[in-house]
């Protein structure tokens, strides 16, 4: 079993929700990266995301192209990123961590380089935005050799037989994109979100992970009762944006305490579960 | 060679290794739901009656082919012809494919129509089809661009549609691509997207490709009553590559006709400074399609040169990475210096104005013609006309605008 797939075992024991924070690797500077990633742990991270910086991150809104492009300043590489994650794995060897970005830069490292590298640093797992599962040949075999999971995206606009593609062809857990829309979108629709995940729960036969546009404890608290996985992104990154002028200290602060006021939300809504 | 180009792109949108879906998931059905109406109306006699009527009575198609004679003397070698697809309604090709996503769109009960423009030819004929079907029309353009080709933001707006100046990335024309997708993720129910060039991700650049390619088969028909045969060479800019592709595709089985397609040199192809993918660049994947880009080591998008905004954009249509590889079409460079002369050229010569990005086609057809001998013939793909272009020209003439 994947690192991904025991974590998520062992959270469903305990009939807890995952909540997965997203940091753009090297924003706002390299050495904030890892400490970040530790933090997150500390403040009730179950698994990290850890975004690969692509010049052109076209479906991301501004908050995380702003990251990115912090981020690509001090020409942030994947190589960079690889050793971030060497170098957190010097102190954590369980949580999981999911690399997410776009294809060119692992196309460049050439995908198997990119995945026996990935693999041996400690990834766990790897979304790739602008990768759908029909483009996949190749790409997919080779993170399979390497043990790495497969995590695809899908959307209220997915329809059913993508669906079973993404299910055939994926593994880990599927990241269901509570919207139509870029990262950071405003417009989450809990109703809409409820509605999509009655089919998605009978299709997929694996943990489904919910993301884009959760900003606060309230809309944490109403995904956690609707998903395995509440997976927080620009909420996150804004506050980085926001503090980059005090210091790293004040952004660790602000990071450390909305961590917290997701945590608290989704362990609400997990006691709530557990009740009914 | 034995290939039958009009079996490229297969039914997933590849041409050889390129091209292809690359595309967000929230797109996915969308593209799907294009490539099909597509399918169905592409060779339905309705539909493409109602598009040559657009074609002749709006448009103003056929466009001449015109023997530039005083010019070709001056050179002293092949006789040049050019195909005035700058007297197409709105100054450029790019209105050939605007008519034809529109028609598409409406069929598809899109009430929104959005669009990205580097040179502002794609955004004024997106306005202008918009503004013909009454739909709204938002046009994203990068904030460099918005400066330097002010007389088509000028012209946008009056034609009602919002000029959105894009000031993320290098503030040019692949910014203003990725800022149209973020709107089309966002809006994918009411939008229709309408992709300027043969680039994005599959079915845009087959269907691109075969609006444009109106221009090659009248050019064939054209030079045959003309000159009572081939052309001996072919030549177009490339940016995205449409306006190129739309003139070679009818003759790519035609072995005896040479093809150049003219990439930007920019300051120098040996400066870094110029957005020439072809020439420069690797394969890897941008837009939607994988082709040849200009990237670094790591797979980061380089930022671009070229003094023409058409022009100026890292990646290239997937089916001339193909037409490369496969050694089909031969793609060279012309910088920014050769370009404003042949720009100077044309018009001290001909009395044409033409605008920048052509002027690189212009440029590459005043080094090949004297290569070659008086009975043989260019088509050169004159692709739009110079008005846009003004502000940056009397800049560096020294002209009061
Ligand atoms: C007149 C003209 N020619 C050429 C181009 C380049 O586009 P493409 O390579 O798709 O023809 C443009 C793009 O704006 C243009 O306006």
């Amino acid at each position: 079993m994947s690192r991904i797939q025991t974590k998520f075992s062992e959270l469903k024991a305990a009939g807890k929700t995952a909540l997965v924070p997203y940091v753009t690797a090297g924003d706002p500077m390299p050495n904030a990266t890892v400490e970040l990633m530790h933090l997150m742990v500390e403040k009730g991270a179950d698994m990290i995301e850890l975004g690969v910086p692509f010049s052109d991150p076209m479906a991301d809104g501004p908050v995380i192209q702003k990251a990115v492009e912090r981020a690509l300043e001090h020409h942030i590489s994947l190589d960079d990123v690889l050793e971030f994650v060497r170098v957190f794995r010097e102190k954590d060897v369980t949580t999981p961590i999911i690399l997410m970005g776009y294809l060119n830069p692992i196309e460049a490292m050439g995908f198997e380089a990119f995945a026996n590298a990935a693999s041996s640093v400690g990834v766990d797992g790897v979304l790739t935005v602008d990768m759908p599962p029909e483009e996949s040949q190749g790409y997919l075999p080779a993170l399979d050799a390497c043990g790495l999971d497969r995590i695809f995206l899908v959307s209220p606009t997915t329809p059913a037989q993508r669906l079973q593609a993404v299910n055939a062809k994926g593994s880990g857990f599927v990241y269901y994109v509570s919207l139509k829309g870029v990262t950071g979108s405003k417009q989450l629709d809990v109703a809409s979100v409820t509605e999509h995940m009655g089919a998605l729960q009978k299709t997929m036969q694996m943990p489904i992970g919910i993301g884009f546009g959760i900003r606060d404890g309230e809309s944490a608290f109403e995904m956690a009762k609707l998903g395995d996985a509440v997976i927080i992104g620009s909420a996150l990154v804004s506050l980085i944006e926001a503090n980059e002028s005090k210091g790293l200290y004040d952004i660790y602060l602000a990071i450390g305490e909305k961590m917290t006021e997701f945590r608290s939300a989704i362990d609400r809504a997990d006691a709530l579960t557990a009740q009914e | 060679m034995t290939v039958d180009f009009s079996k490229f792109p297969d039914e997933h949108g590849h041409f050889g290794p390129y091209g292809g879906i690359f595309a967000p998931e929230t797109l996915m059905a969308a593209l799907e739901q294009l490539n099909q109406e597509y399918e169905s109306v592409k060779n339905s006699p309705e539909f493409l009656d109602e598009l040559a009527q657009d074609l002749r009575d709006y448009v103003g198609r056929p466009t001449p082919l015109y023997l530039a004679k005083r010019w070709s003397e001056e050179l002293g070698g092949a006789k040049i012809y050019l195909k005035r697809e700058d007297l197409n309604h709105t100054g450029a090709h790019k209105v050939n494919n605007t008519i034809g996503q529109a028609l598409l769109a409406k069929r598809l009960g899109k009430t929104r129509i959005i669009a990205e423009t580097g040179a502002g030819q794609h955004g004024v004929a997106s306005a202008t089809v918009a503004a013909r079907l009454g739909l709204e029309c938002v046009v994203y353009m990068g904030a460099d661009d918005v400066v330097r080709q002010a007389p088509n933001v000028a012209r946008m707006k009056m034609l009602g549609a919002t000029v959105v100046s894009v000031e993320s990335g290098s503030r040019t024309l692949k910014d203003a691509l990725n800022e149209a997708m973020r709107d089309w993720v966002t809006n994918v129910d009411d939008t229709f997207y309408i992709i300027g060039t043969v680039a994005g991700p599959h079915p845009y650049p087959a269907m691109v490709r075969d609006f444009q390619a109106v221009i090659g088969r009248e050019a064939r028909e054209q030079i045959l009553e003309k000159e009572g045969k081939l052309p001996d060479a072919l030549i177009a800019c490339v940016g995205g590559g449409s306006n190129a592709i739309g003139l070679f595709h009818k003759f790519l089985p035609d072995e005896s006709v040479q093809i150049y397609g003219v990439e930007p040199a920019g300051h120098g192809l040996e400066t870094g400074e110029h957005a020439a993918p072809l020439c420069k660049g690797k394969p890897g994947v941008l837009h939607g399609n994988r082709t040849y880009l200009m990237q670094d080591e790591h797979g980061q998008i380089l930022g671009t040169h070229s003094i023409s905004a058409g022009l100026d954009y890292p990646g290239v249509g997937p089916e001339h990475s193909w037409l490369k590889d496969i050694g089909r079409v031969n793609y060279v460079a012309i910088d920014d210096e050769e370009a404003l002369q042949g720009f100077r050229d044309l018009t001290r010569f001909e009395g044409i104005i033409p605008a920048l990005e052509s002027s690189h086609a212009i440029a590459y057809a005043t080094k090949l013609a004297p290569t070659m001998s008086k009975d043989q013939v260019i088509i050169v793909n004159l692709s739009g006309r110079g008005d846009k272009d003004m502000n940056t020209i009397c800049q560096i003439e020294g002209i009061e605008f």
